[in-house]
């Protein structure tokens, strides 16, 4: 896997991240990917019910969130996590990448979509990205140089 | 089965494998399958419901499965059944994921399931309406198989705007 620059708050602590995937072997990989971005995992969950919970208990920075998940699906999880925390910063991760899903992601409130199987130097740009939008992130950090796949 | 439902797959499984393994994914085997479906490894499968209805099987030994995990982990893993599992349930997430946004893009409206291991042994027939096709992929981590058996329950929406448009 190729270096990044760590990705940092403001504040210059580390991002915390809700991974949320039914798959046990897809959370490993997110959560391998985050701490290669200098990252730091505030919670995991695999259901959209837990996620919600999880999102309550740990106020993440980011969520990266499937979509297709046992109890309760990802988009509907993003809309209520996103009815009662509007700053909400959630990044769909899907294998199911068409546009009807993506549009419906966004339109409740998603930030960003990426499509599974998952390129580190594509998650590091849209969380990048997505940071940058964020008042209590910090913005430029940029991929080592030469160091991309 | 007609060819534009199995092409999806065709392509979606290569790129998968190609983005995961880095190597080209080749066929080895595309054939009808009409007789009751045998597991060769461990199966995930897969429902779709909509305007296309069936299931999708992701088939692979245990060994491949650990190499394949091995190889994302970038180190050699202890075999395990829940990491065998969890390995190809994760492999037919993103091959049958790709595959369905491939249809999708054709006009087909429809839902995927999370998948389930399918640890029958005997596991699912064809039928009249639902024949399965087998596709075999040679990778560098060994061979993989995915059984497809799907039917039309809706003409896609494109066809279904034509067929209005004569009325």
């Amino acid at each position: 896997m190729p270096q990044f620059a760590a990705l940092q708050r403001k504040d210059n602590k580390s991002v915390r991240y809700l991974v949320v995937d039914d798959s046990v072997f897809a959370r490993k990989n997110l959560i391998k990917m985050i701490q290669t971005f200098g990252g730091e995992v505030a919670g995991e969950a695999g259901d959209g019910l837990t996620a919600i919970a999880e999102f309550n208990r740990t106020k993440p920075d980011i969520v990266l969130m499937d979509i297709t998940m046992p109890q309760m699906e990802g988009i509907e999880a993003v809309e209520r996590i996103v009815r009662q925390h509007s700053d909400a910063r959630i990044v769909m991760v899907s294998s199911v990448g068409y546009q009807e899903n993506i549009l419906a992601a966004l339109q409740k409130g998603a930030k960003h979509f990426v499509q599974k199987p998952v390129k580190a130097e594509v998650l590091y740009e849209i969380l990048r990205y997505v940071l940058s939008d964020d008042p209590a992130a910090a913005g430029a950090p940029t991929v080592l140089a030469g160091e991309h796949a | 089965m007609r060819m534009e439902l199995i092409q999806p797959f065709i392509n979606a499984a290569d790129a998968v494998f190609s983005d995961l393994l880095h190597s080209s994914a080749k066929i080895i085997d595309l054939t009808m399958d009409e007789d009751t479906y045998r597991r060769k490894g461990v199966a995930a499968l897969i429902a779709i419901k909509g305007d296309i209805e069936g299931r999708v099987i992701l088939d692979l030994s245990p060994e491949v499965a650990v190499k394949v995990a091995s190889h994302l982990a970038g180190s050699e893993l202890t075999a395990s059944e829940q990491l065998v599992r969890e390995t190809v349930c994760e492999l037919a997430n993103m091959v049958i994921g790709n595959s369905v946004t491939l249809l999708n893009d054709q006009g087909f409206r429809f839902k995927v399931f999370p998948p389930e291991i399918h640890a029958d042994e005997t596991g699912l027939s064809s039928t009249v309406d639902t024949e399965a096709m087998v596709l075999g992929l040679e990778t560098p981590c060994g061979e993989i198989y995915l059984n497809i058996a799907m039917h039309y329950l809706r003409r896609r929406r494109s066809e279904r705007g034509s067929l209005a448009v004569l009325d």
